[in-house]
């Protein structure tokens, strides 16, 4: 069956600030570095990462906001990458995004109701007002927004942090798309509401078979939710494998640093953590070798010349580091 | 037992606002903290756990009014200060590291600059000299290294700016600090670095720590012992191992119930139905009663009063009460 | 806490308009004054336009029943004059301080939403027209074109646009980057609705506030002009009557009605625009409600001192 989404070695690099006086070369910052990846219909993939390691670059590049330097973007079987126009317009009806932060991503003086028509409106779908306000109702009810009618009028500061977030989803279901991209969409949230939040995305996938790219720095919150973890470090994936296979058996050693950094809610299971030291290099000087040798803690000589390639575990699980091909 | 550090009995803070009711923020909240203890104070976001911090500084804004209780530290009855008094007590005796804080620094003033300026504000008597030499030592203290006290906040990571942050909480050498959400809006390894520092810090100064968060995991890492706030009220307050291990108000329990275990990856979230009261609409019974799973006919009426299952773990909840 | 955005609904609007003293009253002046400019006609007890028959004692009448606020060198009823001047005041104000801002938030919509080389050539021709002080290229302007009530609301309104451009690209700069803009653009939204949709009306109230204040500045221009003997002679202005007093030696005369009843008018329209432009920025931005040097809020408040408990 053809996956709902493949990119192949995709790259986003951007220019860091303009050539000037003293380099006639503008530097490049590496956002999304060389990204292989197959989503199937109705998958729910997690990429993990810390901030800089160009997971929101790729939603963006995703969305066809932002063009790729190289590489291509398969959705359906088709290939998108260059699309432009019309036919990109038509693209973006089906894959649709939830930002974090929900106090944010809505327009504080439109409606429930004009927020969540807004993308019929821009898509000239339904012209039809009766329709398009059953529509409007359908998605809000999808989104758990019950009864739909009296959410229609109200202003987003009428509306608690949880409920903004299913006006943003339901916005994101009204045009029916078939990929979901999901940024950090509970993190903003109170603990008591994320579950919440989080079935109702899982309802959604099970009820319409959408794919769901979530992406996060905690795996805490996908532990249960996601079918696949993808870990990214400096633009690439350093691991790829089923939910179970990443957190029980993880073998990058910068997966094993970010699960062992997770604070466990048991004081029974106190450890000693394993912290890594230093914050992401920003991706324009990037370490030669493996671009994670300065911060690992088992590194060797050869991770400062050889870039990993990535080594197959499993039918499903994946490592680009040198020291798990032994 | 020698006295407490800090000792906060019966504290009610009252909010009042043009054209409504009185709100409730705090409502007879109590608890010690000994010299070197970390308490985690929990719940969600508007349960009164910001306002109970800053009414222990004596920092409410206008609108807020300590009504009754007593805050001693060392003995000491800090409501009962006269203002001057009260300002020598902030920042040299308890320092607070405030929410979202880190995004406050002024952008065209170094790092260095701003945190010689609180250290001056305190200690009048120091030189310029000296007090830069204090700024040194405390960069260094918290990792950052006193060659970057040039530089300014745009030049500094999230991690970095929120470590500043901590160096000039820590100016004065105060015996507590309140943390509030510290770790909020960082990412997990600057989250782990943070609180490692912070860890560190309490076991080498002998800090006594107030986590203030919403973050379970952070706490039971962390923590001596925590109180659990609901709608101003403490719903548990006990050692952390009971509560995460022997939680016995609903409130805790579902509020573990909804937070991710990574040793557990398979046990599914759960969520609290509705929303916390508004301070201002309590209801009459337990404030947590209309979301309760365990909720029954008393406690639409009554309002349980703190029981005491062992002298350090008590709990506000009928059914604990009937048990024992 | 989040901040809240500067967002008001109507209602909440007329709340927040009806408690603020300032905007009502500088509401109320306006419509005082609006109301004398519509109903001039049946207000004023004399035709300014009408001829009169002018003898010596008609000239530089005191105030007295007659004349209420005497006559001027022509013999005309001063209050009459000063009735039908408030509608050049108006008039010149409103139209000008329209188009004004046409082009104000026009061209700084465009930069700030635009930006890049766009950007960049407006503000340049923005600081430009701002180093050039508009009265004198006005009054040159005007004297070389003829002085009609049409030429001097033109350019009063084509050069009094640079502050409003300024407010306008700084503020559609920082909704611009606003989350909101960021999922519009996912849904696949082009320009033209974000700026319908996103953009403009959140640029709204700043617009209105700042026309409210311009209109101040464009009656401040006309009088000045018309003082300075650039006005349309076929219509009565404040400026005029001033003009007309001081050349025509009501100093000498000591005259004074003739010169504190149109700069009464001057004082009252523009402190009438000014206090509601202030009042309504007040209420469409609470923000600014708050000043840091003019009220320290009470950090501490302990109704009495507390009996320690033993």
């Amino acid at each position: 069956m053809t996956p709902a989404l493949r990119l192949v070695s995709l790259k986003k690099h951007f220019a860091a600030g303009r050539a000037g006086f003293f380099h006639r070369d503008p530097r490049l910052v590496h956002a999304v570095d060389g990204i292989s990846l197959e989503v199937a219909h109705g998958e729910i993939l997690a990429l993990v990462g810390e901030s800089g390691c160009g997971k929101s670059t790729l939603a963006l590049t995703l969305l066809g906001l932002e063009k790729p330097t190289s590489g291509e973007i398969h959705f359906e079987g088709t290939d998108v990458t260059h699309l432009r126009g019309a036919a990109l317009k038509d693209m973006h009806r089906r894959i649709q995004m939830v930002f974090q932060d929900p106090y944010e991503s809505l327009n504080p003086m439109m409606t429930v109701e004009e927020a969540v028509a807004e993308p019929l409106e821009v898509h000239s779908l339904l012209k039809n007002s009766a329709a398009r306000r059953t529509r409007v109702i359908q998605a809000l009810e999808d989104a758990g927004l019950k009864p739909a009618d009296s959410f229609l009028d109200r202003l987003p500061h009428q509306l608690s942090g949880g409920q903004r977030q299913r006006v943003v989803i339901a916005a994101a279901l009204v045009l029916e798309p078939t990929i979901l991209l999901a940024d950090e969409p509970v993190s903003m949230l109170d603990v008591s509401i994320r579950a919440e939040i989080l079935n109702l995305l899982a309802e959604i996938r099970a009820r319409r078979s959408i794919t769901i790219l979530f992406i996060t720095h905690d795996f805490g919150t996908i532990a249960h939710f996601a079918d696949r973890i993808a870990v990214m470090y400096l633009g690439r994936i350093v691991e790829i494998g089923a939910t179970e296979e990443v957190l029980r058996d993880p073998q990058h050693p910068y997966t094993q640093a970010l699960l062992s950094a997770v604070p466990v809610p048991n004081p029974r299971l106190r450890q000693k953590r394993l912290i890594l030291q230093g914050e992401t290099p920003n991706p324009i000087d990037l370490p030669s070798g493996c671009r994670f040798h300065p911060r690992c803690p088992v590194a060797e000589d050869r991770c400062r010349l050889t870039d990993p390639p990535a080594v197959p575990l499993s039918a499903t699980h994946s490592a680009a580091c040198l020291l798990v091909e032994d | 037992m020698t006295s407490p550090l800090l000792d906060v009995r019966d504290l009610s803070v009252d909010f009042h606002l043009p054209g409504r009711p009185p709100g409730h923020a705090v409502s007879r909240v109590g608890f010690t903290l000994q010299p070197g203890e970390a308490m985690g104070l929990v719940g969600e976001s508007g349960c009164g756990k910001t306002t109970l911090s800053l009414a222990l500084l004596r920092l409410l804004p206008p609108q807020g009014r300590i009504v009754s209780g007593s805050v001693k530290f060392n003995g000491r009855e800090l409501l009962a200060l006269s203002e001057p008094e009260m300002a020598n007590v902030r920042w040299k005796d308890i320092s607070m590291i405030f929410q979202g804080a880190m995004n406050a620094l002024n952008p065209v003033a170094s790092i260095g600059a701003q945190i010689s300026e609180a250290v001056r504000r305190h200690y009048s008597f120091m030189t310029p000299v000296e007090a830069r030499t204090r700024t040194a030592e405390l960069l260094d203290m918290v990792g950052i290294g006193a060659a970057r006290a040039g530089q300014y906040p745009h030049q500094y990571s999230g991690g970095m700016r929120q470590r500043a942050m901590i160096a000039m909480a820590l100016a004065c050498s105060p015996q507590i600090v309140i943390a509030d959400e510290p770790t909020t809006a960082l990412d997990v390894m600057i989250q782990a670095q943070i609180l490692d520092l912070l860890d560190r810090l309490r076991r080498e100064l002998g800090l006594a720590v107030i986590f203030v968060t919403h973050d379970l995991g952070v706490v039971a890492e962390l923590c001596d012992k925590v109180l659990v706030m609901y709608a101003g009220v403490t719903a548990e307050y006990a050692g952390v191992d009971e509560i995460y291990n022997q939680p016995r108000h609903p409130y805790t329990q579902e509020l573990l119930k909804a937070f991710p275990d990574l040793s557990r990856p398979r046990a599914a979230l759960n969520s609290i139905p509705g929303y916390p009261p508004r301070i201002d609409a309590l209801p009459p019974g337990c404030r947590f009663a209309p979301r309760c799973p365990a909720v029954f006919d008393r406690c639409h009426i009554d309002q349980p009063a703190l029981h005491a299952l062992t002298p350090e773990h008590l709990a506000a909840c009928h059914l604990v009460e009937s048990e024992s | 806490m989040t901040d809240q955005p500067t967002l008001i609904t109507g209602r909440a609007f007329w709340r927040g308009f009806r408690r603020n003293r300032i905007a009502v009253a500088g509401l109320a002046m306006l419509l005082i004054a609006l109301a004398a400019a519509v109903f001039a006609p049946a207000v004023a007890p004399y035709d300014p336009y009408a001829p009169v028959a002018i003898t010596v004692e008609s000239i530089y009448q005191r105030p007295g029943p007659a004349h209420w606020l005497g006559t001027d060198d022509a013999g005309k009823d001063v209050l009459s004059n000063f009735i039908f001047g408030a509608r050049v005041s108006l008039t010149v104000g409103i139209f000008a301080s329209f188009i004004s801002v046409v082009i104000g938030g026009l061209i700084g919509i465009s930069a700030g939403y635009f930006g890049g080389r766009l950007e960049r050539w407006l503000m340049r021709f923005t600081d430009f027209m701002l180093v050039i002080p508009d009265l004198p290229l006005i009054v040159v302007i005007v004297a070389i074109t003829r002085p009609s009530l049409t030429n001097i609301i033109l350019v009063i309104g084509l050069l009094g646009w640079t502050t409003t451009a300024r407010l306008v690209r700084s503020q559609t700069l920082s909704i611009k980057e606003r989350k909101f803009v960021l999922r519009a653009r996912s849904i696949g939204a082009g320009h033209l609705h974000i700026l319908r949709r996103h953009i403009f009306p959140l640029v709204l109230p700043l617009l209105v506030v700042n026309s409210v204040l311009i209109i101040s500045l464009a009656i401040l221009n006309e009088s000045t002009l018309s003082f300075l003997g650039l006005s349309d002679p076929t219509r009565i202005s404040w400026g005029q009557m001033l003009n007309y007093a001081f050349e025509r030696g009501a100093m000498s005369s000591r005259a004074w009605w003739v010169l504190v009843t149109p700069g009464f008018g001057i004082v009252w329209l523009v402190l009438g625009f000014t206090l509601l432009g202030h009042g309504l920025e007040q209420v469409l931005n609470p923000r600014t409600e708050w000043h840091h040097l003019t009220d320290h809020p009470r950090m501490v408040s302990l109704p009495a001192p507390l009996n320690p408990q033993p």
